[in-house]
């Protein structure tokens, strides 16, 4: 177990070192980080200066160490836009994001589930093939047509939720929440929905498909026989097998929910990470893309670690050592 | 391919040709597909805007790249249907007079040809990666799968976003169309090929070992040929599926970078920019320059997607 836990930690390391590669390649070799800094009308000398001042004379091996260095710290040096440090910009932007990742999060295990057990106990009922076929729709719609779909119902023509921003927020301490205000709680609706919807229906249907795949199991067979009541077979028996796949999934999509929440933000101007990273591409602003990245990379990393070792602790058929199965 | 070899086998000594026709007619693949109304329905719809797509300069009742036939007196002009409507412009004008369904005519045509292209080399670097991972073994197959495992832990559309904003930087916003395009295939199919290559390693591990393979060996082919000529076409079954359902994705990870402002620019729009374009405008009421290209992109990736499905269901059960 020791050795497992080692040996994954060791992996999440190097992905993050690889990752931290591309970024400082980002870093140093997209566009001249110096032009970037200076006006227009900085001489030559100072230029060198400055690029000496910044240690980007030295070798490539000890910029990269100092990189890493500097990123351990936390310290991803000044947006080349907004002239503030990366780290203060996005602690600023990080509530924001994560408001509405953990919020559609909550929407898609809370509406997912349910749906999910339903159509497969009931899979013959009208409902049920609607569902599906609404479920089809939501796997394969871009986000950001779902996104502007609600507001042109929502918004435009029935005129009853915000298009765009968070509403009011209330500070508590660090953290600013737009969940404590009536204004906040509206303007939350739309995005939650829009990055909600896809995850929604994919755990529908997987929790649909793992519910029937273990319905069919000889211990469920085994359970009717002894007469045990529909209810204790269903949610007991069943449902209990169904969720470990499901948590599985549903952690992996929690990074991806951050990663989508990018288009989500984009479509309703949500003042997110997000957004700003979208504006870091378009306007070339490398030291906020490169910051961006390796905390996205963090965020995946962690979960992916965390949900190999729950897959563990949870289920103890799955064999350690064997790496290939 | 068990038919084909059938076939070849066959007695009677009918003619090839009208042998290879009545294989077909009769096979279980048309049988499962005129089976099912609706991958019918979808096969149409994808067959039609294709067709839409590709004939548009011959079809599009003007032209949105033409700049001089532009006039911004009929600029934002709603529905021909609709009161104030020109029946000149079917389904209204955008901001700059340009005719919505011509743009959409033509945009669908970027969209698709951005699609194709990047599933088309999406699927050639994968599949090519997984066969040699699969038939070489060793450092390689580590080394190719471990880079796939690592890129598989990212969703495919922050790394196009990525490489694509790369690029941006690298060559500026004002790139010429042709770089435009390649930087989004490139993106794109880098962000897909991990797929193909981890079904295709598999396939390639079953093949390798079966009789046939083991044969070409031991007459001395070279091993890039046994791999092309003769492993290549067992395992192209599985890869027609995932590039099918590909095929959507590829098209909404177009659609998305467009939208966001990091694929094709509004002078040679694709469904993705008009909709961009277009969702400015949403609010003083014109809906129609975002609802039309938006249902057309929606319309053909479910379509896509529908076909994909029965593909999978059809060929290959264990995909299911």
């Amino acid at each position: 177990m020791l050795a497992f836990i080692i040996r994954r930690a060791l992996e999440a390391i190097l992905v993050m070192l690889v990752v931290t590669l591309i970024a400082f390649a980002l870093f140093r070799f997209v566009g001249d980080p110096i032009n970037q800094m200076v006006g227009l009308e900085t001489g030559v000398d100072e230029r060198e200066k400055l690029r000496q001042a910044l240690g980007l004379n030295d070798r490539i091996v000890v910029q990269f160490l100092r990189f890493v260095w500097h990123a351990l710290h936390f310290d991803f040096g000044s947006s080349y836009q907004f002239k503030k440090p990366v780290t203060e910009l996005i602690a600023e932007r990080l509530p924001a994001t994560l408001e509405l990742s953990f919020v559609s999060a909550g929407f898609s295990l809370m509406l997912g589930i349910p749906l999910g057990i339903y159509t497969a106990l009931d899979r013959r009922s009208i409902i049920s093939k609607l569902l599906l076929a609404v479920s089809l729709l939501g796997i394969s719609l871009p986000t950001f047509l779902v996104g502007i779909l609600l507001i042109f119902i929502f918004s435009v023509k029935l005129q009853i939720l915000p298009s765009f921003g968070r509403g009011d927020v209330v500070k508590l301490g660090f953290w600013s929440t737009g969940l404590l205000t009536t204004s906040g709680l509206k303007a939350i609706i739309l995005p939650t929905l829009t990055l909600g919807l896809f995850q929604m229906t994919l755990i529908m249907r997987l929790v649909r498909a793992e519910m029937l795949e273990v319905l069919r199991a000889d211990y469920i067979k085994f359970a009717r026989a002894r007469g045990l009541n529909n209810r204790v077979v269903h949610f007991g028996h069943a449902l209990k097998n169904t969720l470990v796949p499901v948590i599985t999934i549903a952690g992996l999509q929690l990074g991806s929910i951050i990663a989508f929440a990018i288009i989500t933000e984009t479509v309703f101007q949500w003042p997110g990470m997000g957004l700003m990273f979208l504006q870091a591409v378009q306007n070339a602003d490398i030291p906020i893309m490169a910051a961006y990245l390796l905390l996205v990379a963090f965020v995946f990393v962690t979960i992916n670690l965390f949900v190999d070792l729950l897959y563990v602790v949870v289920d103890p058929r799955i064999q350690i050592g064997t790496r290939d199965g | 391919m068990d038919d084909a070899k059938l076939n070849e086998a066959n007695p009677i000594g009918l003619p090839r040709n009208a042998s290879a026709i009545d294989a077909v007619l009769d096979s279980d693949l048309l049988h499962s597909f005129l089976g099912s109304k609706l991958t019918v329905a979808a096969a149409l719809v994808v067959i039609s805007i294709t067709l839409a797509a590709v004939l548009a300069p011959v079809i599009a009742p003007h032209d949105p790249y033409d700049l001089r036939s532009l006039n911004l007196l009929d600029s934002q002009q709603p529905p021909a249907w609709l009161k104030d409507g020109d029946w000149r412009y079917l389904l209204g004008t955008d901001d700059q007079g340009r005719d919505v369904l011509s743009s959409i005519l033509y945009g669908s045509r970027l969209s698709l040809g951005v699609g194709v292209l990047s599933v088309a080399f999406a699927a050639a670097l994968g599949v090519g990666l997984g066969l040699c991972a699969g038939y070489a073994g060793g450092a390689l197959d580590v080394l190719i799968m471990r880079v796939a495992d690592v890129q598989l832990t990212f969703p495919a559309i922050l790394i196009a976003l990525l490489i694509d904003g790369s690029a941006q930087a690298l060559f500026g916003v004002h790139r010429e169309q042709t770089l435009v395009l390649g930087g989004l295939v490139l993106a794109i199919g880098l962000s897909f090929w991990v797929q193909y290559a981890r079904m295709v390693r598999g396939l390639t591990l079953v093949e390798k070992s079966k009789d046939y393979v083991l044969a070409a060996r031991l007459i001395g082919i070279h091993p890039a040929l046994i791999l092309f000529r003769h492993v290549l076409p067992n395992v192209m079954g599985p890869v027609l599926v995932i590039a099918t359902i590909n095929l959507a994705l590829a098209i909404i990870t177009e659609a998305t970078l467009s939208f966001l402002g990091v694929g094709l620019p509004p002078t040679q729009p694709s469904l993705g920019t008009l909709i961009r374009i277009g969702n400015n405008f949403l609010f003083a009421g014109e809906w129609w320059m975002t609802i039309f290209p938006g249902v057309t992109l929606a319309t053909l990736v479910v379509a896509i997607n529908l076909l994909g499905d029965w593909l999978r269901d059809a060929l290959d059960p264990r995909l299911r």
